[in-house]
């Protein structure tokens, strides 16, 4: 079977600095894969090469039959490859409820998520629909953005450390849509610094030190030791 | 030219005594040449009126006033980020103000000069608060307001002409300190003599104004703006404070603006709002100069007003089109070669005459 | 005239420069460019409403149209390919291509037209008035120049705030990376900005077209009146450029009032007089 998502060989550069060596990933359709490391691992570059916000070789991203290596990411959302960004990164100057549509600019995809399926999923959202996003707490602020991603219908939706900074019970709450998310059929890549939270809600992992993946596997097949020979380099 | 070199042992080597030298080096061997060189122009045009026609020293005169504005705007823009085009309400600020000390005063047109240059500072340090508040790009065009605001202003000024302008008599101009000697000197009637020393004035402020800035932008307050216009947050979280340096240059600037505004009237000797605040003649040749010479280098708008003065021998009978030609010359320098003719030459040959920017190398 | 008069007169003034403002205020929103050769623009869109009308004999408000469609491209274009090339953190270029196109733009008209003064023909509109009061009659031309430009407030609020392509354009200004991430293409989303820009200045230049003669020489006067009123209004609000216009001409014509030679000259002293006071403008908008 032929991945959703196959990344071969991928090396992503700022300027100058390489930031990831020869990285190799797969995904499959519904899949919920976690990608786990320190503090500039590469974790963050990863998804933006995936999102378009860092350009690659052509075939070192193969998305659905495309590939997308070198595509900007206004077209790499169009295909179904939607990021959550770190930090949330809402747009200020729009309300809740403008955040969620700009989600659905490009249009192409339409089911099933629309405002109505967001709301259903967060319903505190629908109340605020109208308020400023900078009013929203944390946890709202956090649920607009997850929202905002799904508007565009993507087949995987890239979350960037979607529980920083955010309260214990409010991460919970987050991670307990995961499920429904992916039973629509969209997979999820989740990128966290929380190694046994990552572990918890996916599937397989992928961990990152120094840009390169020095382990991967299904989180009930691996020891804590090697995971944390892998994280820490140790 | 100096060589600025900070010895600075590197840290990291463990054997003392056969540590090389790091040097911070600005000077290159062709610097020191460039400087000879330099000295070796400066005199030979000094001594150019034995020899030279009127019109080539009215021509130069062109050449000396505009390099001058040129260079002032440069390190304004350029280095110090304030993008300026409304530089005319000095250059006819500095021109109103001399014309009120010699005709309605009747001081001595040179000390006028410089009163001149008191004046149009005094004015940039009152607007200078006002203008800083817009932001970047919208600077631009206050700065614009500015010099239209303060030419309806001297066009209200009837003993000064009103909105059509008036003229020196030459009788006013007989008592400038100097004219009498340079007379006797060169045998030659009040005009002529007249030209020659403002052609001596002018050449005297293009070579201060370059020289101060060339000191100006290799100076810790240079280096502090360079910082500054690359990453403001990150300089200022160093310690760079930019506002006072910015406004510093400002009222500067516009102290050397005026006077080299008050320079070319006087040897115009007629003046009109219009003309004095010519946003065309004052900051559009301006501008042209150094972008097509090269923003940020002190060559560049050398090569600038050798050019535009080659263009407006040729090309000034065509009026309008002439124009069209310079604009369009100014965009495509910008989208293709924003880094102007020397900027260019500068990066392929990797030569720098003036250099202002600091080399780290090891003294072996 | 009396006093009452002259705010009326300054009010219907206002409409015309918030209309020169709008393109200006909306591109400045959107990209941070400030387009120097702004008021050539609108000047450029005169003359070719004016080529329209008289050479091929076209009805003024077909002419409009067409030149509106026009100069959208052509806006469309100049960022494209050109102003799209320079944008960027240093603000030097973008400012000295547009100064540069100025230059052209207005040295291109006085090759084109000639210097001579021209103005728009409306036909019996442009000098019929309607009475008010009795003893107070209002002219239909400048009238309508404040009701375009209401109108053309309310238009553009809308498509700013009820339309996704208004949202594009503020998410555009937020942020351009992330923007990208949801599917808006960033360089078309410039482009169409610049494009309508330069087409609300066609309204621009209709309105004042009709109501006094213009030559080339009068265009950087166009840009400064602009910036006045957004400025004077307050950076990020519509309605308040509308306002800072008419603040503008309320000025002017009080000024011209006291003394004709005093008219530019209180407008100016009076944009000065509020970047003292409130140097954020008299309605600066509520939003970070």
């Amino acid at each position: 079977m032929t991945s959703l998502l196959s990344v071969s060989a991928l090396d992503a550069f700022y300027g100058d600095f390489q930031a990831l060596f020869g990285i190799d990933f797969e995904l499959q359709q519904g899949e919920a894969v976690a990608v786990i490391g320190a503090n500039g691992a590469g974790k963050s570059t990863l998804l933006k090469s995936l999102a378009g916000l860092v350009r690659n070789r052509p075939d070192a991203i193969r998305f659905a039959g495309r590939d997308i290596g070198d595509s900007p990411a206004a077209n790499i959302v169009r295909f179904g490859l939607a990021l959550v960004p770190e930090g949330r990164q809402l747009f200020l100057s729009l309300t809740v409820e403008e955040n969620l549509l700009i989600g659905a600019y490009g249009g192409e995809r339409t089911s099933p998520w629309d405002l109505q399926a967001v709301y259903r999923m967060f319903p505190v959202l629908q109340e605020r629909r109208r308020s400023a996003v900078t009013v929203l707490s944390g946890g709202q602020q956090q649920m607009v953005a997850i929202g905002r991603g799904l508007m565009s219908n993507p087949s995987v939706l890239l979350c960037d450390e979607i529980s920083l900074g955010l309260a214990p019970i409010v991460v919970e709450d987050i991670y307990r849509m995961l499920p429904r998310i992916r039973g629509n059929g969209t997979a999820i890549v989740v990128v966290e610094q929380d190694i046994a939270r990552a572990l918890r809600s996916t599937d397989r992992f992928y961990c990152l030190q120094e840009g390169r993946v020095t382990l991967a596997g299904r989180p009930a097949d691996t020891d804590q030791d090697a995971i944390r020979a892998a994280y820490f380099g140790t | 030219m100096t060589v600025d070199s900070v010895p600075m042992t590197a840290s990291c080597e463990s054997e003392k005594a056969l540590a090389p030298v790091w040097q911070i080096r600005v000077g290159t061997r062709l610097s020191r040449a460039a400087a000879i060189a330099g000295l070796a122009v400066v005199v030979a045009l000094a001594l150019l009126p034995m020899i030279a026609s009127r019109n080539l020293i009215q021509d130069l005169i062109f050449v000396f006033t505009m390099l001058a504005l040129a260079q002032l705007w440069n390190v304004l823009a350029g280095w110090g980020g304030l993008v300026s085009v409304g530089q005319q309400a000095f250059v006819g600020l500095g021109a109103y103000a001399l014309f009120a000390g010699v005709v309605v005063v009747g001081i001595d047109p040179v000390v006028a000069i410089l009163l001149a240059g008191a004046v149009a500072a005094v004015a940039a340090a009152v607007l200078g608060p006002l203008l800083f508040r817009l932001e970047g790009p919208y600077f631009a065009i206050g700065s614009w307001v500015a010099a239209e605001a303060l030419r309806l202003i001297c066009a209200q000024f009837k003993s000064l002409g009103g909105g059509t302008g008036m003229s020196i008599s030459p009788s006013e101009l007989s008592q400038m300190t100097g004219l009498k000697a340079v007379q006797a000197l060169f045998g030659l009637r009040a005009g002529a003599a007249r030209d020659i020393l403002i052609y001596w004035l002018a050449l005297l402020l293009v070579v201060l104004v370059t020289l101060s800035i060339y000191v100006f932008v290799r100076s810790r307050m240079g280096l502090a703006l360079a910082a500054s216009r690359d990453n403001a947050l990150a300089a200022r979280s160093v310690g760079v404070r930019t506002g006072r340096i910015r406004y510093f240059l400002w009222v500067v600037v516009a102290f050397a603006t005026g006077m080299v505004g008050a320079l070319v009237y006087l040897q115009k000797a007629r003046i009109s709002p219009d003309a004095a605040f010519s946003v065309t003649d004052w900051t559009a040749y301006v501008i042209f100069i150094v972008v097509i010479g090269g923003v940020r280098t002190i060559e560049g708008p050398m090569i600038g007003v050798l050019t535009l003065w080659g263009l407006i021998s040729y090309l000034s009978q065509f009026g309008s089109l002439y124009l069209v030609v310079l604009g369009m010359i100014a965009i495509l320098i910008m989208l293709f070669m924003p880094r102007g003719i020397w900027g260019e030459a500068a990066r392929h040959w990797n030569v720098r005459l003036f250099p202002t920017q600091r080399v780290l190398s090891r003294n072996s | 005239m009396n006093g009452f008069d002259t705010i009326i007169e300054g009010v219907l003034l206002g409409g015309v420069y918030a209309l020169f403002a709008l393109g200006l205020s909306l591109i400045f929103g959107i990209m941070r460019l400030v387009n120097l050769a702004h008021g050539d623009l609108i000047l450029l869109a005169a003359y070719l409403v004016l080529s329209v009308t008289t050479a091929l004999g076209v009805p003024l408000v077909a002419a409009s149209l067409l030149v509106v469609v026009v100069m959208f491209a052509a806006g469309f274009a100049l960022q494209r390919l050109v102003l799209e090339r320079v944008l960027g953190d240093d603000i030097l270029p973008p400012l000295l291509v547009t100064f540069g196109l100025s230059i052209v733009i207005q040295n291109g008209l006085l090759l084109g037209y000639g210097a001579d003064s021209r103005r728009l023909q409306a036909g019996a509109f442009e000098s019929s008035s309607v009475t008010l009061v009795p003893g107070l009659s209002i002219g239909l031309a400048p009238l309508a120049a404040l009701l375009t430009a209401v109108a053309a407030v309310a238009l553009l609020q809308l498509i700013f705030y009820r339309t996704s392509l208004g949202r594009a354009f503020r998410a555009t200004a937020d942020s351009p990376p992330i923007a990208q991430l949801m599917g808006i293409n960033e360089r078309s989303v410039y482009a169409i900005a610049v494009g309508l820009s330069v087409a609300v200045s066609v309204i621009a230049a209709i309105t004042f077209g009709i109501r006094a003669n213009f030559d080339p020489s009068i265009g950087p006067a166009r840009l400064l009146y602009a910036f006045e009123a957004v400025i004077i209004g307050g950076l990020g609000s519509l309605w308040g450029t509308l306002a800072g216009g008419i603040v503008l001409g309320l000025a002017q014509t009080i000024g011209a009032r006291i003394n004709p030679e005093w008219q530019i000259l209180a407008g100016h002293l009076t944009f000065l007089a509020v970047l003292m006071v409130r140097p954020r403008g008299l309605f600066p908008s509520r939003r970070p």
